[in-house]
């Protein structure tokens, strides 16, 4: 099948911005979920509120769009009463974070089998460009005029503390690279987390003078580097990419199973 | 099987729990809070031995939402919690409400606002449950008073959640939550149980999930079928996709509205203790309604003509039953556990709204026909 | 075996002209016309890397490789 037989042609182009970099995971998604031969009955897509969750309505999976950051809750559900189906949960860095934070560490100590993908722009896009938990200090958002203070997670010692036993971070800007850990974390039995910086040039490259879409890229590019590369080494200031946990733990619903079997001994 | 088999002695929140269970109760998502607590912890035992599901999850949000995903399979859901819990579900109870989505909450209610008081009994949470969530929509509310009806009402949530794609919400408190009395558990068929109206339509098929049937019904697809379609708590089309098409989202307001509200006739449900010759009517629900029953009977025995009629649903609002049974009664005392809150619905409803009074308690203790009686005797003018 | 081009299928309904694909073609096949929509100027330099097609935002880009050759 082709990349776009996995599409709702009819709502393109589109809503996203000319650049926006949720456009880039979409395709870097559906590449992954082609090349794993998925078939589109045996997906369901998640998503919460915000420019990200908007992701839901483009894919001809089984699409749930439900309410801002409490996708990972609504796929628990799906999830648990369906093991056989895979789920992928889009969110944005305030929906998986801020008021999706709480669902976000118990999905992930659960290790429930769900791929949740955090497309990290580091502001609020749907909303019109405030701060998010991901900001970190000394950025421009609508909501912070004399700059950021609050610190930000890390999104990957978050999901590898809070028991995700697939923590991945990669780019828009490496889309190659994201398609192929994609693939491993659908793949993956388990709570799989991978963070994607995206951009969003309408309200954060505006704001904080980082220009359009393609300096955006440059700076995904130039800022980042591969977990294990010489150049990470060097300059330990860069953000690593790469496959950070791949365990093989306990899963929520195997597990549940064996509770299935106990209680109809007795 | 021996009949005293299915003679239980329970509380009433285990009352619902068997009631869920012959319903066909698939999956349960909740998280601890009194006093509604007993009902996650039966079903974490009773569930997985049917085959079902059970979980904690980490807050009362997370459980309402969970169990819309778990419906959207194609099973039949239920949360419980309590006041403080049923305020966190109600963002994601209207998503349930916009989505059409089939579910159950029972709310067993304890003093409010805020943490209140979570072991005694209230029925404040009449209004929170009509609306408590945002926007323009009707609910399904439904209330017992004692453990048979618990269990039958029960059941019937189920089905009128399957029947209207909807949220119900039952209306329990602690005083009934807690007390332990008789069950008589039913054969297998012998109450209607309503199952999952799936669509018939083959995978070829354009099918639309939000396009109701003549009869106003809309076929479910479960998740993981044939049939892909996107579901979203935006106003949207009948595939499910958003919309801002006014002629669209006029057309779904209403008809999330008129669902439940034209078919009030089917939904209301209610219980007549010596009314037909009834002078003076108590109108009451859940456990304050066996303190009016209680009263009824015992003026009764000295030639008092009172009567109760016993809410069994409170929303939609059973207006016209009410004004039809209390058309010639001299004065209807609204009985309940909470401020008046069924009481200006009744006075809305009766054509004397004048001749409607409250004898009510909200501090934690149940009302006592002794309550009950001080009023009526002041309604009947012959002082305390 | 070097893959060779049979076109660019560029969906100009579909193309925002953001220019990603523009500035990261290694061989700078790609330019934006006065429509800010995207044109293969100079196909003949196209070495079928892809990077265009995989990193466009509205998917408006697709290399499409001769007969033959494994077009996924
Ligand atoms: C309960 C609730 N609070 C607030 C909002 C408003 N809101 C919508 S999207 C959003 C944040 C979007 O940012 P993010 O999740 O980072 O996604 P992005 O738009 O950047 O992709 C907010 C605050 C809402 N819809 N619901
Ligand atoms: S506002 Fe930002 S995040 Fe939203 S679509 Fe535009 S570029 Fe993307
Ligand atoms: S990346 Fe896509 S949208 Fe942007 S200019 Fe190129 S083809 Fe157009
Ligand atoms: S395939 Fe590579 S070389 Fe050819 S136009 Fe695209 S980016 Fe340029």
């Amino acid at each position: 099948m082709a990349v776009k037989d996995y599409l709702r042609e009819r709502f393109f182009p589109h809503m996203w911005c000319p650049g926006c970099g949720h456009g880039t995971i979409l395709n870097s998604l559906l590449r992954a979920v082609e090349e794993l031969g998925l078939k589109k009955n045996d997906i369901v897509m998640t998503s919460g509120i915000g420019c990200s969750a908007r992701i839901s309505g483009y894919v001809d999976f089984h699409s749930l769009h439900t309410i801002h950051g409490r996708a990972l809750a609504f796929a628990t559900g799906v999830k648990l009463s369906r093991p056989n189906l895979n789920i992928l949960v889009p969110m944005g860095d305030g929906d998986a974070l801020a008021i999706g934070g709480n669902h976000f560490i118990h999905a992930a100590r659960r290790n429930i089998d769900i791929t949740a993908i955090v497309m990290n722009n580091r502001i609020y896009g749907m909303t019109g460009g405030q701060f998010s938990p991901l900001s970190g200090p000394g950025i421009k958002a609508t909501t912070a005029p004399y700059l950021t203070i609050d610190s930000p997670f890390d999104v990957v010692k978050l999901a590898t503390a809070a028991g995700a036993s697939f923590v991945a971070r990669s780019t828009a800007y490496h889309a190659r690279e994201s398609t192929e850990i994609l693939k491993k974390a659908i793949a993956h039995k388990g709570f799989s987390v991978v963070e994607i910086l995206s951009q969003c040039p309408t309200h954060y490259g505006r704001k904080n003078k980082e220009g359009d879409a393609v300096a955006m890229l440059e700076v995904q590019k130039n800022n980042t580097a591969k977990i294990g590369s010489k150049a990470l080494a060097e300059n330990p200031n860069l953000i690593p990419r790469g496959i950070f946990v791949q365990e093989e733990r306990p899963e929520y619903c195997s597990e549940y199973d064996k509770i299935i079997q106990h209680a109809q001994q007795r | 099987m021996t009949e005293t088999k299915k003679i239980r002695f329970v509380q009433g929140n285990e009352a619902c729990v068997e009631g869920a269970m012959y319903a066909g109760l698939d999956f349960f998502a909740g998280y601890p809070i009194t006093p509604s607590t007993e009902i996650a912890e039966h079903l974490s035992e009773r569930l997985p031995r049917n085959g079902g599901k059970f979980i904690q999850m980490e807050d009362e949000i997370a459980s309402m939402c969970a169990i819309v995903g778990a419906s959207l399979t194609g099973n039949k859901v239920m949360t419980a919690t309590s006041g403080p819990g049923f305020s966190l579900k109600q963002e994601a109870i209207g998503y349930a409400c916009m989505a059409e989505i089939p579910c159950v909450i029972a709310n067993v209610q304890r003093g409010g606002p805020s943490t209140g008081n979570p072991t005694h009994v209230s029925q404040g949470d009449i209004n929170q449950a009509r609306w408590g969530t945002h926007g323009d929509h009707s609910i399904i509310a439904l209330t017992a008073s004692n453990h048979q009806d618990i269990f039958e009402i029960t059941v019937d949530a189920f089905n009128l959640a399957e029947t209207y794609r909807t949220p119900v919400i039952l209306l329990l408190d602690e005083a009934v939550g807690h007390m332990r009395e008789k069950l008589v558990i039913p054969e297998k068929g012998e109450l209607p149980i309503v199952d999952r109206l799936r669509t018939s339509l083959g995978k070829d098929v354009d099918y639309h999930p939000y396009l109701p049937r003549e009869d106003g019904r809309l076929p479910m697809s479960d998740f993981g079928g044939e049939h892909r379609y996107n579901v979203t708590g935006l106003y949207h089309d009948m595939w499910g996709f958003p919309s801002n098409n006014p002629t669209v989202v006029n057309q779904l307001l209403r008809h999330i509205v008129d669902k439940i509200e034209n078919n009030i006739h089917s939904i209301t449900r209610y219980k007549e203790h010596y009314l037909e010759d009834a002078q003076y009517i108590l109108i009451s629900y859940g456990s304050s309604a066996r303190s009016a029953i209680q009263l009824a009977e015992d003026r009764r025995k000295k030639g008092e003509k009172i009567g109760v009629l016993e809410l069994q649903s409170i929303w939609p609002f059973p207006s016209e039953v009410i004004r039809e049974k209390c058309a010639r009664a001299r004065a209807v005392l609204v009985v309940e556990m909470n401020m008046g809150q069924v009481m200006a619905q009744v006075k809305a409803a009766v054509e004397k709204p004048k001749r409607v009074f409250l004898a009510n308690r909200f501090d934690g203790k149940l009302i006592t026909p002794h309550d009950i009686k001080s009023l009526l005797r002041m309604v009947q003018g012959r002082g305390v | 075996m070097a893959r060779k081009l049979k076109e660019h299928q560029i969906n100009r309904d579909w193309c925002k002209g953001c220019g990603i694909c523009v500035a990261f073609c290694p061989k700078q096949v790609l330019e934006l016309d006065k429509h800010d929509k995207v044109v293969a100027v100079r196909p003949e330099d196209c070495i079928c890397c892809k990077l265009c097609e995989i990193r466009c935002p509205d998917l408006a880009i697709e290399i499409i490789l001769d007969e033959g050759e494994d077009n996924d």
